[in-house]
């Protein structure tokens, strides 16, 4: 087991006051909380927050903690000494947070067992809870339809009373149409409670990002290269989309930039998302004589400036 | 339902598209008393159909904003006008966000 350094967790010194481990706490619970935080690993670095501020804002488990910690670092390899918490008197119990049961394995091992006594939680409860999990899926996905294949871990409790991972999988349908930080609802499948109803289970979608194509809500948007003269002179070119490739006329004069729109080619549903194309002007290479040849007599004949808007 | 390779399937539904709430279906969905949703409805975080709170039926997306809501009130600690504003603020930074990406800008999560 890892030993867990709080007080770096915390960003505080060792020596901190409870006043500067609570301002610590607040700052960092608003950085990284999970539905604000624009950090990657918010989640788990919340959590983290919590179990450190969990032991550090009480006077008795930090001075526990104290007395064991001085010689860890953080990540270090851990094992509680035999009676190690001998000497000292934690009153009430133990687990006061929310989402205690998220703790680590280090901080159950040294709050967690006798604390237990003074707030079990019980895992089995007479309603059943829902469950929330993400999922990923292709952009294709809900295009077309798909079923996915998904493992869920959730804790249950055994036969002996003991805290257990339980593993399931589950076939799920992606409906057509789903749009990403949507929810799939799967009615029954969260955890059974004891009036025989089950909670449900909900999924939050998530695209895996699209080599071609990205999203805004129903609409997706591609950019497509097209050569100087299909720009200037006009030309019907083929588009990808993600129901096959469709034909597009792209007008004479066309510049570079510009957002075309094949109406009800996004995302399907009612209505329709739009698939808007943005063109964006390919020069073909200048890597033979004949091409470069080809460019200065360009240069020579079409009298163009592409500055004048800018006074030069 | 079995499918070929022998795994349950199970009735679903898009949450935010197929399902209305009534206030006792949120309120077992968030955990939470009555009066916690009410207030949220008070201070427009939630906006149910429906003149009365026995008859207000409330979209699927209301029940991960009210979930959202009331992890910032008990963890941050704020009241429900300050959670109401984050809300909408987070719903504006999400869309420029989303629009960002569209028109092709590379940006952080």
């Amino acid at each position: 087991m890892e030993f867990k350094d709080y007080y770096k967790i915390m960003e505080v010194a060792r020596d901190a006051t409870q006043d500067e481990i609570k301002r610590s706490y607040r700052k960092l619970a608003r950085k990284y909380h999970p539905d604000v935080s624009k950090e990657k690993d918010a989640e788990a670095r919340f959590k983290e927050i919590g179990e450190a501020y969990e032991v550090l804002k009480d006077a008795e488990k930090r001075a526990a903690y104290d007395q064991l910690g001085a010689n860890y670092k953080g990540g270090q390899d851990f094992r509680p000494p035999p009676n190690w918490d001998t000497g000292f008197e934690f009153s009430g119990g133990g687990y006061t947070g929310d989402g205690g049961q998220d703790y680590s394995d280090f901080f159950s091992s040294l709050f967690g067992k006798g604390f237990r006594a003074g707030g079990e939680r019980s895992t089995q409860h007479a309603k059943g809870e829902d469950h929330h999990a993400k999922i990923q899926i292709n952009l294709e996905d809900t295009f077309h339809g798909a079923t996915r294949t998904i493992t869920l871990h959730a804790p249950a409790v055994d036969a002996q009373g003991h805290v257990v991972t339980r593993e399931r999988v589950l076939n799920v349908t992606i409906p057509k149409g789903i749009r990403e930080g949507q929810h799939i609802r799967l009615s029954g499948q969260g955890s059974p409670g004891h009036d025989g109803k089950s909670g449900d289970l909900y999924l939050q979608v998530e695209f895996q990002p699209h080599p071609l194509y990205r999203v805004d809500g129903r609409d997706i948007y591609l950019d497509l290269p097209v050569a100087p003269w299909e720009a200037a002179l006009g030309a019907t070119v083929k588009v990808p989309t993600p129901e096959g490739i469709v034909e597009l006329k792209i007008p004479e004069g066309s510049v570079s930039a510009r957002k075309m729109r094949l109406k009800g080619r996004g995302i399907p549903g009612n209505p329709p998302g739009d698939c808007y194309v943005i063109l964006t002007i390919a020069l073909p290479p200048a890597n033979t004589d004949a091409a470069k040849a080809f460019y200065k007599k360009m240069g020579m004949e079409l009298n163009f400036n592409p500055r004048t808007k800018l006074g030069v | 339902m079995n499918t070929e390779n022998n795994l349950p399937s199970f009735a679903i539904c898009i949450l935010e598209e197929q399902a209305q709430l009534t206030l006792a279906d949120l309120c077992r969905a968030c955990a939470v008393h009555a009066e916690r949703i009410i207030e949220l409805v008070d201070f427009g975080v939630l906006e149910p159909q429906g003149r009365e709170p026995s008859r207000w039926i409330f979209t699927g997306s209301s029940l991960q904003r009210s979930r959202a809501a009331l992890r910032l009130q008990r963890d941050l600690h704020i009241d429900v006008a300050g959670t109401a504003l984050v809300l909408e603020l987070l719903d504006e930074i999400t869309q420029l966000k989303t629009r960002l990406r569209a028109l092709g800008e590379n940006i952080e999560a």
